[in-house]
Order: structure tokens, then sequence, then C-alpha cells
């Protein structure tokens, strides 16, 4: 080979390993060298090397493996030669330990889950849950991560770097939690991985895709490394449910369809039946949590012939039981309003108002009733309020369409 | 790592001295004190007098210059504070949620500041 497409070769294989692995390497070196900047420094480093040795060498046979003892070795030096650190019990037992070269990938621990839960840890903000769940786990650059956010690269590098201070400053510990603290921490990283996914899904380009499967792709992540929880299974239903619509999601004309409306050619079959087994058995399980609730709300609006109200109905009372939110309420009122419990529907929407003015989907959902209702001029007033706050275009749309028909 | 329990809650929505609620507030504080000793994490920990009991000072181009009261005049005050010494702040925060006033005001957990990392 000459050197050029050696080069490149050498260039496309890091790039490889680098999006496919990089979670499990980093996380490999968070355990043990404890810190999240030294690991993310010692990996770049390594990938340097990496450029400059497997060129004249060669690829290694286990890239990863070779990545993780350079990075090693990285870290240690750089232990070394940071005299405020030199004398720490931590890199004092690091220092003594011999770096290990794993033959293979599968040897290398899967320290994933750790790494999950410390960046999804409550004690850190929850846009930098986010942030820092797409960076270190899922490998997205932070000028992907900023866009999401619609804030500029250097904020959201800001931001992330600042997350990571904070774990070692607020001594969040690399560590996955306890038996009794596991079901609120694991609503948390659940809660962040849908915050993802629901980025995604009101997104109309192409970051939008990607959100959604990194969603998807880390909740599938924690399935595998802890299998057989219900809620883990619950949130995956969920977000497979979801996003098998998107393609219907946005009608011809460019209006955002509701699921009854929806050309049902262009939902994904397979998706919808994986999406149906795992409901089906995380709940028989016999564990019932909120994401399994709202998987098998999402799930009866795919009933042939139009959602199943009465149903969601109950499972809205089920999830009131888990999350006494207004926002839960709100959804309520939507379906009461649905099965023509139109006046007992804006008693709770009013009731609403104060805590839930300015957030969008109130809006809409008030205009909904008020238009039901006949109060024509205060739906207008609503659907415009509802219309100012869209977050898309086909929303918008869809509200401008319902605000004219009012009649 | 050593943490600071901050206690903040509002006078007006705590117990009352010598209703059950207020003994049973003690007792929580008992129960919890007892906990962190048991457990050898307590490194310290007392309650303040009230925010009127306090005098707040600052020196102003070298001069001291005293003022009655707290340092600000919120709802929420300091009323006390523990001092424990434990692995992480997950278990921080599994005794901060033994202090019995933080089901109506606010535990705010703070690292201590080490001076001295290679210790």
């Amino acid at each position: 080979m000459t050197t050029a497409p050696k080069a490149i070769a050498v260039t496309k294989a890091l790039t490889r390993v680098m999006a496919d692995d990089r979670g499990r390497l980093l996380a490999a070196l968070v355990r043990k060298f404890g810190s999240f900047q030294a690991a993310e420094d010692a990996l770049q480093e390594a990938g340097i090397q990496a450029l400059k040795h497997w060129g004249r060498s060669g690829i290694p046979e286990n890239p990863q493996g070779w990545l993780l003892k350079v990075a090693g070795r990285k870290a240690i030096d750089a232990i070394r030669k940071d005299t405020t650190t030199q004398n720490t019990a931590k890199s004092i037992a690091v220092l003594q330990e011999e770096v290990t070269e794993y033959e293979e990938m599968d040897a290398i621990p899967d320290e994933r889950l750790r790494l999950i839960f410390t960046c999804c840890h409550p004690a850190i903000e929850h846009k930098s849950r986010v942030a820092l769940t797409l960076r270190t786990v899922c490998g997205l650059t932070t000028k992907m991560i900023a866009s999401a956010f619609l804030d500029a690269e250097a904020t959201m590098g800001q931001r992330i770097s600042r997350a990571k201070t904070q774990i070692t400053q607020k001594g969040i510990a690399f560590e996955v939690p306890e038996p009794h603290q596991w079901d609120a921490r694991l609503d948390t990283v659940l809660t962040t991985q849908y915050l993802i996914f629901t980025t995604g899904y009101t997104r109309e380009d192409a970051l939008g895709v990607t959100l959604c499967a990194e969603a998807i792709y880390l909740t599938r992540l924690l399935n595998q490394l802890r299998p057989d929880d219900p809620e883990i299974e619950g949130a995956l239903a969920l977000m497979v449910l979801t996003n098998a619509r998107r393609s219907a999601r946005i009608g011809p004309d460019g209006v955002i369809a509701p699921t009854p409306d929806q050309d049902r050619t262009l939902w994904d079959l397979d998706a919808i039946a994986e999406g149906q087994s795992l409901l089906a058995t995380a709940m028989s399980r016999g564990k019932a949590g909120p994401f399994q609730i709202k998987a098998a709300i999402c799930d009866c609006h795919l009933t042939k012939g139009g959602p199943d109200w009465p149903q969601i109905a109950l499972l809205y009372g089920a999830l009131w039981e888990f999350e006494p939110t207004p926002v839960v309420a709100l959804n309520w009122s939507v379906v009461a309003a649905e099965l023509g419990y139109v006046d007992e529907a804006w008693q709770r929407l009013s009731g609403l108002a104060d805590q839930l003015r300015g957030f969008q989907p109130y809006h809409a959902a008030a205009a909904n009733v008020l238009g039901r209702l006949g109060q024509v001029d205060a739906a207008r007033n609503e659907y415009d309020l509802a219309i100012a706050g869209a977050e898309n275009t086909a929303d918008r749309l869809y509200l401008e369409r319902a605000k004219a028909a009012l009649v | 790592m050593k943490y600071m329990f901050l206690i903040y809650n509002d006078a007006s929505r705590s117990p009352k001295f010598g209703t059950p609620e207020f003994d049973a507030m003690m007792g929580g504080f008992f129960a919890a004190n007892e906990k962190m000793k048991a457990d050898g994490v307590m490194l310290g920990g007392e309650g303040l007098q009230e925010t009127h009991t306090a005098t707040s000072l600052r020196i102003n181009g070298g001069k001291v210059e005293t003022m009655d009261g707290p340092f600000a005049e919120t709802r929420e005050t300091l009323g006390g504070y523990y001092i424990v010494d434990v692995p992480d702040l997950d278990k921080a925060l599994e005794y901060a949620a033994l202090i019995p006033s933080a089901e109506f005001g606010t535990i705010e957990v703070r690292p201590l500041m080490d001076y001295n990392p290679a210790g």
C-alpha cells in the first residue's frame, strides 16, 4: 500500500473504533483513574499515537485493547507529572498497578453502567445530564449537542466541562446505585434518555433522527447491561413504539398528523411488534412503573379504529399514582374531553392554568376543549398562545388549521 | 470526603415548641445523631439560635462595621448544621435525608474545601 491510502485506512479504522467503542473505553479509563477529564485527555492522546503507530506498523488486531493500553500509560504519565495529585491514595494505587493489556475487546471490563448512572446523577442539572451522556456515552460531538439545544458550541463546551468538574467536586462516585436507591436513580437515567428522545422527535432534521437513535441505543444498552428490569423495558418500548411512527408523524401537506389520521402503511411494523413484545414482557414482571404505563398509553393509541380512550383514561389514573404532576393532569383532561366529559375536562384544565400558563401543550389543550364547549373567542385566544409557542412548523400548521375550523 | 449539611427552614413552618410534632421532630434529630455517631461518620453538628440573635460584621475601608441581624433577610434561614465524613455524595445524601426538618425545609449538602488533597 502506498502512504496515502494507508493513512486513509488508519484514519478510517480509528474513527470507527472511536465512534463504536469510545464510551466503553472511556468508562474503563474513568473507572481506573477516577477522573472524567483525565480519561478523556488520555484517550485523545492515545488516538493521536494510534495515527502515528498504526500508519507505520499496521492496524493492531485489537485496536480497542491497544488504545486502552496506550491511554492507560498516558494517564499514568499525567499523574506522574502533576505534582498536585502525585501523592493521593488513588494515584499511588494506580501507579503501582501494571497497565493491563487486553487481548480482545470482550475482555475489557464493561463499566458503561457506572458511566450512565454517573452522567445522569440527580445532583447534576438536567440539561447537563443530557449533554454529558451524549458526549461521553454516545460520543456525540460538542457541536452536535450544542445544536440539539440551540446553544453556541462554546457555551455547550463550558457546560460539559463544568459538569465533569462537578462530578469530582461534589464527590459523585463512579458507581451503580445501591438497591435501595435503584428505582429513584433509574428513573433519573430513563428520564434523561427519554428527554434525548423527545428532543429528537420534535425536530424535523437529520439531527432529530440521530438523537432518537442515540436515545434508543442508550436504552437498549441499559437493557443489555441490566436485563429483566421492567422500567428499562418499558422505557425502551415507549421509545420504539413512538419512533415506529416517525415517518407518518407529518402528513404529505406538512401538517402534524394525530395517530388516527396517520398513513399506517408508513408505520414500521417490525418496530411496533418489538415494542409491544417488550411491553408485554415488562408487564408480566408484575411491577408497574411510570415508563411501562406511558408505553401502554402509547400502545393504546395504535388500536385499529382509533385510540382506546377508556383504557387510556384508566392508564392516566394509574400514572397519577406515580407522577401526580400538572402535566399528567393536563393529559388526563384531554382524554376526558375525547370521552365526551368536556365540562369535567375544562374544570380540571382551568384549575391548572396558574401552574401551566405559558406551557405550550396547556394552551393547545385549552383551545381544543374550549372549542368543544363552543367558546369560540376564548378558544381562538388559546390557539394564538399555542401557535406562538409551537416548537416546529408542522405543529404550528396543525394548530392554525384547527383555529380556522372553529365555528 | 467531608460534607456540611446546612439546615435551612422557615420558622413559621417548623413545629412549635411543646407540641407533639415538635417532640417527634426532636426525636428524629436524636435518631439521626445516634445513627451518624454509631456509623462513625459524624464530625460535628449544632443547632443555631434564631436569626434575631444574629450579629453580622464586615470590614469596609479597614473599618469594622457591625450590623444587627443575619447576612440576608430570607424566609428560609440557616438553623443548624452537621459535618460528616463519608465516601461519596450518595452516602452524604442518605445521611442528610435522616434530618427531620427536610420534610418542611431544605438541607443543602456541600463538600468542604480540601486544603490538602494529598492528605
